[in-house]
C-alpha cells in the first residue's frame, strides 16, 4: 500500500501512522450528551469501501494528512494536508 | 559550546573493505557539520523563511516541496512543510534566530541531536536502495533537494549533495547502530571508510 504525500511524493505505508477515523465530530467540550459522547469515543462504523481517515507521515515530513482509502483495496481515492491553509498554499502554487 | 564526540568514537576505522571480486564502488565517512538547525515557519510565511535562511547562509533555497541547494560549507534542504533543515558553522543557529523573528517561525539547534554520515561513489544510489524504499535516481532526486524517510524506525533526512553523493542526518542515538548497517549494506560492492 503507498500513500501519496502531498509533500514527498508516493510512499509505502511503513512509514505512516494511522491517527484514526476522521469522520467523527467532537461534541462540545462542555456537552452532557451521552449518547453523543458515546458515538465520538467508541462508535465505529467501520464500512467496507471509502473511509475518511487521518495519517500522520510519521517517518518522513511528518505532516497529518486526511487520506480517503478504500478498506476494501487499499486504494487511496484522496489524500490531502490535515491543516487545510497547506491546501490552499498547494492551489495557488 | 560544549565538546562534541561523534558516537562513533569506538568503532570508526578508516579502512578499505573490498567486495569478494576485489573492488570498491563507495566511500563511506562522517561529515557532522558544527551545526545543524530546524528552520520552520508559520503558515503562509515560507518567503519569508527563506529569504531568512538566504540572508544568513547565502543559499537561495525554493519554497517547493523537497527543495534544496548544497553550498560551500552550508546546505539547505526541505524536510516537510514550512521546515528546513540547515547546516552550517558554529554560529549558524543565533545568526539564523537574528533574522528570523518570532512572527515568522522557529529556530530548533539540532547539532548535538543529528549525525551526518555520507555516502559517495558509482554505487551509492544502489546501497541507500536497499536501505530505504524511495527513489534514488537522479531524474527524480536531483542534486541539492532533500528527502525526508526512515530505515525502520531509524528516521533520516537524505540531501543529494553531488551527482554520486547523497548526505545522511540521523538521530545521534541511532548512529552506532545505523552505521554498522551502512556498512553492512555497502559489503556487497566493496567500500572505504575515510577520514572526512
Ligand atoms: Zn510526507
Amino acid at each position: 500500500m503507498l500513500i501519496p504525500c502531498p509533500h514527498c511524493g508516493p510512499r509505502e505505508v511503513s512509514e505512516f501512522s494511522y491517527q484514526g477515523d476522521a469522520t467523527r465530530t467532537c461534541p462540545e467540550l462542555t456537552s452532557t450528551d451521552v449518547k453523543a459522547w458515546y458515538d465520538y469515543v467508541y462508535n465505529r462504523p467501520n464500512p467496507a469501501g471509502p473511509h475518511r481517515e487521518y495519517w500522520q507521515h510519521s517517518g518522513g515530513c511528518r505532516a497529518h494528512l486526511i487520506v480517503t482509502r478504500d478498506t476494501r483495496t487499499h486504494e487511496i481515492h484522496d489524500v490531502a494536508f490535515a491543516r487545510a491553509a497547506l491546501n490552499r498554499a498547494g492551489e495557488q502554487a | 559550546m560544549v565538546e562534541r564526540q561523534s558516537p562513533l568514537t569506538p568503532i570508526f576505522r578508516p579502512a578499505v573493505h573490498s567486495n569478494d571480486v576485489g573492488s570498491i564502488s563507495i566511500t563511506l565517512s562522517e561529515v557532522t557539520p558544527l551545526s545543524i538547525v530546524e528552520a520552520a515557519c508559520w503558515p503562509g510565511l515560507n518567503e519569508r523563511l527563506t529569504a531568512a535562511i538566504q540572508e544568513v547562509t547565502g543559499l537561495s533555497v525554493d519554497t517547493t516541496p523537497n527543495a534544496g541547494v548544497v553550498g560551500r560549507g552550508t546546505a539547505a534542504f526541505s524536510i516537510g512543510p514550512d521546515r528546513y533543515l540547515v547546516s552550517g558553522e558554529e554560529d549558524l543557529s543565533a545568526r539564523l534566530a537574528r533574522v528570523l523573528s518570532e512572527e515568522t517561525g522557529t529556530v530548533t539547534d539540532l547539532s548535538h541531536g543529528r549525525t551526518t554520515f555520507r555516502v559517495s561513489g558509482t554505487r551509492a544510489e544502489w546501497v541507500l536502495s536497499k536501505l530505504f524504499a524511495i527513489d534514488f535516481s537522479p531524474a527524480v532526486f536531483p542534486v541539492g533537494e532533500g528527502r525526508a524517510t526512515a530505515h525502520h524506525d531509524i528516521f533520516a533526512q537524505i540531501q543529494r549533495s553531488d551527482a554520486a553523493q547523497f548526505d545522511l542526518y540521523v538521530f545521534r542515538s541511532f548512529a552506532r547502530a545505523f552505521w554498522n548497517t551502512l556498512c553492512t549494506a555497502a559489503e556487497e560492492v566493496g567500500y572505504e571508510v575515510i577520514e572526512a
